[in-house]
């Protein structure tokens, strides 16, 4: 089937763009929505342009809808971007990354379904550490682009997502209830590589900002 | 073993619609596709979940006849969505249309499985069926969201449990 996947930059949309690719599944380009809200109630804002690299390197055109980011315009403009999708690519259904996320994962479904095209969500309900495991035993090399909880402060940015990365999140979690796979909202992630990547990307310099325990990255790649 | 059937046509699906089953199970699960499901799957199982699908996948309707074995056999059932839809149907419900994604209360009349009063359940459907013979609703909704057979462990919900309301898949392995 032609997929459209809606394509993040982070670890979610891409490694169920990868699982999608892996069950036989054509990925005929991805759709990015650009928020100017930073407190977008839909969509990862931090580093979302970069996503244009990654299709690039995943081989897919990409569609780039820049929305306000007020609710529910937000949704008309993703209904657009997946309109133009299916008109231009002939895309018979979505992959999104959603895990735990019902509010997203309804809206979405509920785009779809009005377009009577499919909706997959590889990763629903997925267990937060596995997950986290998974991308490394399937080396995907993923960054922290951003914090937004205590204790989660400046140091965080840049991590990678590796052995010890789950070790520390998980003692957090135990101790302040911080979702290790971020999908509370505390971790925003790039994904610098990955298996569907043709050479993957490099960071040549990234800018940093925010204050306490709300922190983002911004990166410039070569 | 619990035998959890799936419904879904296209593979992807199973990360959706029957890993989620499996992990809430916990005890040891089999999975087998409908199409592929074969007798001695039935024979060894000692309790059987059907999965649900996607909301544009209605595939497993034209192939309501391989389901005969629900009204014959004599182990605790629980249907989920499409799975509620084959029980019914199995048993003589008609297929009927009302779309319902995302949150939504419902309000139980009585325990099912664990769920009593104002729960919220997550809905994903097209399609809902009216009430089969043999059947109660335990819920006051114009739709059939939870029903049961009145005489065997027969279950079905229109809502996803394993989704917000997974002590029901549980209370369903361990209950029956």
């Amino acid at each position: 089937m032609k997929l459209g996947i809606l394509l993040s930059g982070g670890k979610d949309s891409v490694y169920a763009a990868y699982l999608a690719k892996k069950a036989g599944h054509e990925l005929a380009c991805a759709i990015s929505i650009v928020s100017e809200n930073p407190h977008s109630f839909m969509f990862h804002t931090p580093s979302i342009e970069k996503t244009k690299r990654q299709a690039e390197e995943m081989g897919m055109p990409i569609i780039l809808q820049v929305t306000k980011g007020e609710k529910e315009v937000e949704l008309e403009d993703l209904k657009i971007a997946i309109q133009k999708a299916k008109d231009e690519f002939g895309i018979e259904g979505v992959v999104t990354g959603a895990v735990e996320s019902v509010y997203q994962a309804t809206r979405v479904e509920k785009i779809t379904n009005e377009m009577k095209i499919e909706c997959f969500n590889p990763l629903w309900q997925k267990d937060q550490t596995e997950l986290l495991k998974d991308l490394i035993k399937e080396k995907f090399e993923v960054i922290i682009t951003g914090v937004f909880a205590y204790p989660l402060d400046s140091r965080w940015l840049g991590r990678v997502v590796d052995k010890n990365f789950i070790e520390e999140t998980n003692i957090l979690q135990k101790e302040m209830g911080i979702n290790p796979a971020g999908e509370g909202g505390e971790f925003e992630t790039f994904v610098l590589n990955c298996p569907l990547f043709k050479k993957g990307l490099k960071i040549k310099d990234k800018k940093i900002e925010g204050e306490s325990y709300s922190w983002k990255m911004e990166v410039e790649l070569e | 073993m619990i035998l959890i059937i799936k419904i879904n046509k296209d593979p992807l699906h199973d990360l959706e619609f029957v890993k989620p089953i499996e992990n809430i199970s916990r005890r040891k699960a089999k999975s087998v596709h409908y199409k592929k499901l074969i007798k001695s799957d039935l024979l060894r199982a000692t309790q059987i979940i059907i999965a649900g699908t996607s909301l544009q996948d209605d595939d497993f309707q034209n192939y309501l006849d391989k389901f005969a074995w629900i009204k014959t056999i004599e182990k605790p059932i629980f249907g989920i969505c499409a799975g509620a839809q084959i029980i019914a149907s199995v048993f003589g419900a008609e297929i009927k249309q009302e779309t319902e994604i995302g949150y939504y209360h419902e309000n139980f009349t009585k325990d099912f499985l664990g769920l009593k009063d104002k729960q919220e359940v997550y809905h994903l459907h097209n399609n809902y069926t009216t009430l089969p013979e043999g059947f109660e609703k335990y819920t006051d909704s114009k739709l059939t969201q939870a029903i049961k057979h009145k005489e065997k462990p027969i279950y079905a919900t229109l809502f996803h449990p394993e989704v917000r309301n997974k002590e029901m898949i549980i209370n369903f392995v361990k209950r029956n």
